[in-house]
């Protein structure tokens, strides 16, 4: 076997296998850090060894037994064994197995305990990235651009009080299963949307990594409950969405927006994955969640050939089943982009603007308004709009192209 | 596992006759499900008095350490497996007092 081919095996056993792992120690452990250790020094030794021992038949049973030699060593090294392994009744798990089969089982409580309620949502995030999705500390710290050491307090702090506040190491009960699945899918897509949308002047302005890590996750969700609508509506979402990345920013750096892509350039295989996974979830015949409608309408817009192919009041019906179940500001405002399509942009000037007490610190809000009132011909109140969009736009594609759609004005 | 229910009050008071009885009432079930491990209520903070004796001379002090519009009016101490035990708990703990309650471990 090729250097090069022994180093992407490791890739893809980090990959495949990273949370398996750290899932499969936390269980035996009952302890996130000493699971976590453990893990991280396994894949170490295969970086080392793998080159010239070759790679094992099972990568995953490899790992998993030498990490679990290397958190015996180093409790006996630490000699707290005793005392590590009565601290660990914090993890315990008192639940009969469940029907997935031990090992998924095993991912799945994991994930459930990075996305506990208890933690705050951005240490949820950070925590599911390192645990679940094998992200090292400074990975995430830069994706979310914060310093390492803050990220790395977040995480030990999430560990503690894992610990100290007893948070079950366990996959909710059925009773509880709806409520806590939805916080597992806000977590996810809120590392999808970071890397889709990323902020900041010097990073990429669409985070491969990111939308990747997401999508990987949001499939292993759904791999493990394949049953639940809104997770398949969200790895539906993310899809569609994915599909479109490379068309989305120009070689310049400047964000492309619907109306200007290349279709041509869209992931047709993505665009055909999401579609299936839209309408396995329209033949289930049951009443569609946010994630699942947000799905549907980008499953409208990627059926269109063109743009003016588009079926603006299939994607307005939508967005009107949206805004009964979400009715915030900013569903709101991406309806009156579509209302602007069917009845024109004066009739969704008046929407978007009875959002202004609530969305005038949000640069999309201007960036629409902006839009709506050059399509009116209002160029003085357009481009003040474009200013103030530009002044709140985080994401330098997005900052480029709102500029020279100013600029354009006459 | 043990943890410690603060009932947080911001101003409302002592606990209306409605409110007594459905904490007597939580309290009942606490009991009878084996999680009741002591409860009380607390004078308010106008009653406290701070005491630092840490440099070898006690100096008393009137009022509670800390200022605040929110402040401690009860707790509840409870025997829970882990914290989503716990927190269900406590989420029918402050719909039967009609107040917020934060719920700490102990170690």
């Amino acid at each position: 076997m090729s250097e090069l081919e022994v180093r992407e095996a490791i890739t893809r056993a980090h990959r495949e296998e990273w949370a398996r792992v750290v899932a499969a120690l936390t269980r035996r452990f009952g302890d996130l850090d000493i699971a976590e250790e453990a893990a991280a020094e396994a894949f170490a030794t295969a970086v080392a060894r793998w080159p010239t021992d070759g790679v094992p038949a099972n990568p995953g049973a490899w790992l998993t037994t030498t990490a679990t030699r290397k958190a015996i060593d180093r409790l006996r090294r630490e000699n707290k064994r005793d005392h590590k392994q009565q601290e660990a009744q914090m993890l315990h798990d008192d639940a009969p197995p469940e029907p997935l089969g031990a090992i998924d089982d095993e991912r799945l409580r994991l994930i459930f305990t990075c996305c506990h309620p208890a933690l705050a949502m951005d240490t949820r995030v950070a925590l599911t990235l390192r645990m679940v999705g094998g992200l090292t500390v400074p990975e995430i710290a830069r994706a979310f651009l914060v310093q390492e050491a803050t990220m790395g307090q977040r995480i030990t702090r999430a560990k503690a009080k894992i610990k100290a506040a007893r948070i079950p190491y366990r996959v909710p009960s059925a009773e509880d299963l709806p409520v806590r699945v939805s916080g597992v899918l806000a977590v996810l897509f809120l590392v999808f949307n970071e890397g889709y949308l990323a902020t900041g002047p010097d990073t990429d302005p669409v985070r491969h990594d990111l939308t990747a890590e997401a999508i990987r996750l949001t499939r292993l969700i759904r791999t493990l409950m394949p049953q639940d609508g809104e997770t398949t509506g969200l790895l539906a979402l993310m899809l569609l969405i994915e599909a479109r990345r490379t068309a989305r920013v120009s070689p310049t750096g400047e964000l492309v927006t619907l109306d200007e892509q290349d279709r041509g350039a869209w992931d047709a295989a993505l665009v055909a994955e999401g579609h299936r996974l839209v309408r396995e979830r329209l033949a289930a015949g049951v009443a569609p969640g946010r994630y699942q409608l947000l799905a549907a309408i980008n499953a409208v817009h990627t059926s269109a050939r063109d743009i003016r192919d588009t079926d603006w009041s299939q994607i307005v019906a939508l967005y009107d089943q949206l805004v009964r179940l979400d009715p915030s500001p900013i569903i709101a405002l991406n309806r009156a982009v579509a209302i602007a399509e069917l009845d024109g942009p004066e009739v969704a000037l008046a929407a978007v603007d009875r959002l202004e007490d609530r969305l005038a610190g949000y640069h999309a809000y201007h960036a629409t308004r902006a839009d709506l009132l050059r399509r009116l011909g209002s160029s003085q109140r357009s481009r003040e709009a474009y200013d103030q969009a530009i002044e709140l736009a985080g994401n330098s594609a997005e900052i480029a192209y709102l500029t020279r759609r100013r600029d354009q004005l006459g | 596992m043990q943890y410690l229910f603060s009932v947080i009050d911001d101003g409302a008071g002592l606990a209306t006759p409605t409110e007594e009885a459905d904490i007597d009432a939580f309290n009942d079930r606490l009991r009878a499900e084996g999680h009741w491990v002591f409860a009380a209520g607390l004078g308010s903070p106008d009653s406290a008095t701070v005491i630092d004796n840490r440099r070898g001379e006690a100096v008393v002090t009137d009022g509670p350490f800390v200022e605040s519009k929110e402040y401690l009016a009860g707790f509840w101490i409870i025997e829970a497996a882990d914290l989503d035990q716990a927190l269900k708990l406590a989420a029918e703990g402050s719909k039967a007092c009609n107040r917020k309650v934060e719920v700490r471990p102990f170690l």
